[in-house]
């Protein structure tokens, strides 16, 4: 019995954190005078209750894959990258201006194309606060969270400058067709981009299991001084985990603006890169566990409508129990003293 | 070119930093406190959120705001309190923690606002703080200006700011306090209650980020909304690294973010070429500045971040 | 009277049994030694008793009485005091504020620095223990901080003083200014427990020795008693070679050159002062002195981790001054650093991912690690140097420290090396274990490698070197190849050599 316990220790600290903020949760609405029966069940239903509210868990889960191992992997080198956000934004928008210049090539170099423009310009957006910790030593949580406020401001910035259509919106003209990706389930906006997301966690998965830079990565953010004294040069692979990180929450702009928006609109975001957070987390970091964490956030996301909508419980309750999912499992203690009881 | 100069030097520009700084400094000082105690409080920004939520609370309910300032330090003490709790007792990772703890907080005060108000903007409108004006103090040409009339949090921000001090640098609490963030195992050795100190420190920040997050809700304005804290509890890390964990030097750094802040919004009042969105980046980009030249120099508490457990 | 006796104290952490039914008795008055080797309980039972661990099982009794010890606050109240291997001084305050934290005097409620300076400074007097009073304790020597130290637990009214290894980082003379310190402390009526695992040490000082091993009190003897090969025996429980055998060394090219190397800090504080070395094919230069005299930066700098101000270094021709560690690696160079378990491995890692740190890229094809290969070799070292563990996979962690310390050593000296750089490779390593590391080192010398030995064990650089060089204040004042360990000790500890004869020494190894 001990023996298996071990064996997944981590994944059962990790569900039972989840089980507990939900238990927590359950107090408040408990104590707001909801249903706590009507509001799980309205929020299981809106996330897996029938085809449709399925396939707009798994497009809420694209980005959340995206920005949680953006997370992820910046923890490999040791840095924390809250700038999801503000590198989704820059990827998003990357995207959407290369699409408008490149529409004259063919649709199976267009997609791959603008997908990894908008995946370098997260990249760069991630190189900033990567090279001022290697350089200076800033601590990368507050540079990356003030790239966040930047990169929103700069897009929102360009866009009224440059790209906008006309209108009372501000946005972008709609991207030409061959540049949107194609759907799975009609009208459901879930495309190909869940198939481009478990192919990079397969891609990075692979990298920090089997490569020589993703042992190097890793080396870096295990024991700065043992790598150094292996020769790695540590800031090199701080700031390339930074780019690489920065690459992958690109990716998340990316795909929202070539599957489910089809333009880029400013402030589109429902807080992604900091949900990012909390899936990586939750998935302790591991590229699978980022996945299964993912679609867990994403269920909670859609759910959370449906519950509003018909519990009237306030949409808020998922923020509630996001911050509560991060708080317990990082306090694995809390979680091991409560299950020997 | 002229006016900005004018802005830059204008008295009334440094009147309204001071305003602005208030919350930066409640909190930065708290952070200064948490640090010190060796435990990176990254968590400011959602302490701050709730004593602005608690302050408003606390108003609506009685109608008197300076309830609404207990109500704001009772709020902040208590998640200072649970702060404390996960990364001291549960050994949590003070940056996650930090962050998670903003995260739960955005939500609550979300929360609670739309079943109390039935909003997610803003809530009703409840009575703020008033302006006290010192008699004297008021006329004198320039300090008039600066100081002579502000609501009662701005004054207690400078009690503050001096009796931090006084605290950190003159008393035993404040010498076993930078020990403990020092080198937690030397504490212990010497005897020190590390336990007590660290969780008084805590609490003792969530008190603080109270009174500034009430200063937010009650004394600029006279409601409470949405993730108002826009940040400031980051920048306020940020000042606390750029004063080098001092509560002077934190006031000092709060109050220069606080100034770029005031001068951005004079600025895009003045309709000048630059466009709005460039100048309101004016404070973030200062203060990444201000981290990557600040750490070259300044040295954080040497067990800063690090959990030590005794074995008894 | 029996000042202090253990009664059945058990501790356990985890599975592992650190102290195993000890019963022992202090006299009060009696400097009393704690020997053994590393691991064998000794600071875990001191700590018991200064309240920072909680034994499972067993009683203490102090002056007769019995009492429980749950912190040290407790244990400072009873009039224990203890001065730990690692300081627990902070860096940025000064002597005096760490001497009195804790029991500040106050004025007003705040802290009352001129009396603390004055109630320091008696203390200081009677007891002859010479500080700064207003100088930060990082800019203070070691020996000074020890006595910060030392003044830190005598403010607080102890009676009874532990001392946990308190000689590793003193020199010689500073130990004899220790020992006096220690008979004064003894004849004003003080109880001392002394903690150690160097046996000239122990006769010298103490009155009684209790010998621990594996968690166990072996014996417990009047010193006059007892001799130092009794007491190896009774802390190994076998016969200890003391000495290993050396053949005559037949020597070849020069391998390594440092010429002229100097290091200035960031204070404009001189580290390393005109460094020159020389080292040949089939040689071992031991580089002797007590730590904190330039070793660790002069390690840092030759395997580049630190930049030097000015000088050359040059591996087998090639000049690598200012080279990455990377290619000095590649160019041949080894390095068995003397902080292993912080800089040698990654606790976090299994077997195989430590067998490869620094040499990673020998194992990678295509940008891919080909795991095979690795699990092929990671078993070929751990056999040959005996590195006992239950599977390749498992967390280096989970090692005895000696293991890990082997792992390091197998990985660096497999690597086919041109030179080796061993810093401090048997600290903290038990005596069989040490054995087995210098029969390997003496074999890499057969093979021809060039060797720098860089210790602060006498024993070990009188037994291996062919030469040695004597490092002080960041200078090199002496280098011969017949030393005695008396001359040794004093040159470690700043008795030269003139000046005539330190710049004779410099021109001869230049001219080499």
């Amino acid at each position: 019995m001990i023996k298996i316990f071990k064996k997944y220790e981590n994944s059962i600290y990790s569900f039972t954190a989840i089980l507990l903020a939900f238990l927590v949760g359950s107090i408040l609405i408990h104590l707001s005078g909801f249903s706590v029966i009507k509001a799980y069940s309205a929020l299981f239903d809106g996330a897996f209750g029938n085809v449709f509210n399925l396939t707009q868990t798994l497009m809420n889960t694209i980005p959340l894959i995206f920005t949680g191992l953006a997370v992820a992997i910046g923890f490999k080198s040791g840095l924390f990258n809250i700038g999801g956000e503000g590198q989704m934004y820059l990827g998003a928008f990357a995207t959407a201006i290369a699409t408008i210049y490149l529409s004259f090539l063919p649709v199976y170099i267009l997609i791959p194309l603008v997908l990894i423009i908008g995946g370098l310009a997260g990249s760069a957006w991630g190189f900033v606060p990567g090279y001022l910790k290697a350089k200076t030593g800033a601590h990368e949580v507050v540079t990356t969270i003030m790239m966040n406020y930047i990169g929103i401001l700069i897009t929102s910035y360009l866009l009224l400058k440059y790209f906008k259509e006309e209108g009372p919106i501000p946005q972008t003209a709609l991207i030409p067709e061959s540049a949107r990706l194609p759907e799975l389930v009609e009208y459901s906006r879930l495309t190909w981009a869940i198939f481009i997301a478990v192919f990079v966690i397969i891609i990075i998965d692979i990298f920090f299991k089997r490569t020589e830079l993703g042992y190097k990565i890793q080396t870096v953010g295990e024991n700065r001084s043992a790598a150094e004294y292996a020769g790695i040069n540590s800031n090199k692979m701080m700031v390339l985990s930074m780019m690489i990180s920065g690459f992958v929450a690109g990716l998340a702009g990316s795909t929202i603006v070539m599957g489910v928006l089809h333009r880029f609109i400013t402030n589109f975001s429902p807080g992604y890169g900091f949900t990012g957070i909390a899936v990586a987390v939750l998935g302790k970091n591991k590229p699978w566990g980022v996945l299964f964490a993912a679609i867990l956030f994403g269920a909670l996301q859609t759910g959370g409508i449906t519950m509003q909508l018909f519990a009237k419980i306030p949409m808020d309750l998922i923020v509630i129990i996001q911050g509560l999912v991060i708080l317990f499992v990082a306090a694995p203690i809390l979680i091991k003293k409560l299950l020997r009881k | 070119m002229q006016e900005i100069l004018e802005v830059i030097f204008n008295i009334n520009t440094f009147s309204a930093a001071i305003r602005i700084s208030v919350p930066l400094v409640f909190a930065a000082i708290g952070g200064v406190f948490s640090e010190r105690a060796g435990i990176i409080n990254l968590g400011l920004e959602g302490m701050l959120l709730t004593g602005a939520f608690a302050g408003v609370l606390g108003s609506y309910l009685t109608g008197n705001p300076y309830i609404g300032i207990l109500f704001a330090i009772m709020a902040g003490a208590f998640i200072g309190f649970i702060f404390a709790l996960f990364t001291i007792k549960f050994e949590a990772n003070h940056v996650v923690a930090g962050v998670g703890l903003n995260i739960l907080m955005l939500g609550i005060t979300t929360w609670l606002m739309q079943i109390l108000w039935g909003s997610r903007g803003t809530s009703v409108n409840v009575t703020g703080l008033g302006e006290i004006t010192i008699p004297i103090l008021s006329s004198i040409p320039i300090l008039g200006k600066l100081f002579g009339s502000h609501n009662i949090l701005v004054y207690v921000m400078f009690i503050i700011v001096i009796f931090s001090w006084i605290i950190l640098f003159k008393t035993p609490f404040g010498l076993r306090l930078r020990v403990v963030g020092e080198n937690q195992e030397a504490a212990d050795t010497l005897g020190i209650k590390l336990r007590k100190i660290q969780y008084t420190s805590l609490i003792f920040s969530g008190v603080l980020c109270g009174l500034g997050g009430a200063y937010l809700s009650l004394g600029q304005l006279n409601w409470f909304s949405m993730n108002m804290s826009a940040g400031r509890g980051y920048m306020a890390l940020a000042a606390n690294i750029f004063g080098g964990w001092n509560p002077l030097g934190a006031f000092g750094a709060s109050y220069l973010f606080a100034y770029t802040d005031a001068l951005q919004m004079r600025m895009q009042a003045l309709n000048l070429n630059v466009p709005n969105e460039i100048i309101q980046m004016i404070p973030y980009i200062l203060t990444i500045l201000v981290l990557a030249g600040a750490m070259i120099r300044s040295r954080p508490p040497a067990g800063l971040g690090k959990h030590y457990k005794t074995n008894r | 009277m029996n000042i202090i006796e253990f009664k059945s104290i058990i501790k356990k952490f985890g599975d592992f049994i650190a102290n195993d039914k000890i019963d022992l008795i202090i006299k009060k008055g009696e400097i009393h030694c704690l020997l053994g080797e590393n691991g064998a309980g000794k600071t875990t039972l001191m700590n018991i008793l200064f309240g920072l661990y909680k034994p499972e099982e067993g009683k203490i009794f102090l002056r007769e009485k019995p009492c429980k010890i749950n912190n040290p606050h407790k244990a400072i109240e009873l009039g224990l005091g203890m001065i730990h291997q690692h300081f627990m001084l902070i860096d940025r305050l000064t002597t005096t504020e760490n001497i009195i934290v804790g029991e500040e005097p106050l004025k007003n409620g705040l802290v009352d620095m001129k009396k603390a300076r004055e109630q320091v400074k008696q203390i200081s007097d009677n007891y002859h223990l010479a500080i700064k009073i207003d100088e930060k304790i990082e800019n203070i020597s070691v020996g000074e901080q020890q006595r910060v130290e030392i003044l830190k637990v005598l403010f607080r009214k102890a009676e009874i003083l532990i001392f946990d290894e308190p000689t590793a980082v003193l020199t010689p003379q500073e130990v004899n200014n220790l020992f006096t310190t220690l008979r004064e402390l003894k004849a004003g009526g003080k109880t001392i427990i002394f903690i150690t695992h160097k046996l000239e040490e122990t006769m010298n000082i103490s009155d009684r020795v209790t010998v621990l091993r594996k968690g166990k009190v072996i014996s417990t003897v009047n010193t006059c008693d007892t001799s130092p090969k009794k007491l190896a025996r009774m802390m190994v429980g076998r016969e200890v070679l003391l000495n290993v055998n050396k053949e005559k060394g037949d020597l070849g090219d020069k391998v390594l050159e440092v010429k002229d190397l100097s290091l200035i800090g960031k204070h404009k504080n001189i580290i390393l002062k005109n460094i020159n070395i020389s080292i040949r094919k089939g040689e071992i230069v031991g580089l002797a002195g007590v730590s904190g005299n330039g070793q660790l930066e002069l390690e840092e700098c030759l395997t580049g981790l630190r930049k030097v101000t000015s000088g050359k270094i040059i591996l087998g021709g090639d000049e690598i001054t200012h080279t990455p560690t990377r290619i000095r690696r590649k160019k041949g160079f080894s390095h068995i650093p003397s902080d292993c378990l912080k800089r040698g491995l990654v606790s976090t890692y299994d077997l195989t991912k430590n067998i490869i740190l620094g040499n990673q890229d020998s194992f990678t094809k295509n940008g891919f690690l080909q795991q095979n290969d690795i699990n092929e070799y990671c078993k070929e070292v751990i056999e040959k140097f005996d590195v006992r563990c239950q599977s390749l996979n498992e967390s280096v962690n989970n090692l005895s420290g000696g293991n890990q310390q082997k792992l390091v050593i197998g990985r660096e000296l497999s690597t086919n090396p041109k030179f080796i750089l061993a810093a401090q490779p048997t600290r903290g390593v038990d005596v069989g274990a040490i054995e087995f590391i210098h029969n390997n080192i003496l074999k890499m010398r057969k093979q021809k490698k060039a060797i720098l030995l860089i210790s602060a064990e006498l024993e070990e650089l009188l037994s291996l070197a062919d030469r040695i060089l004597v490092i002080y204040e960041g200078k090199i004042v002496s280098e011969k190849n017949n030393y005695t360990k008396e001359e040794l000790g004093l040159l470690m500890a700043g008795k030269k050599a003139s000046d005539e004869e330190i710049l004779e020494t410099g021109n001869r190894i230049r001219n080499d």
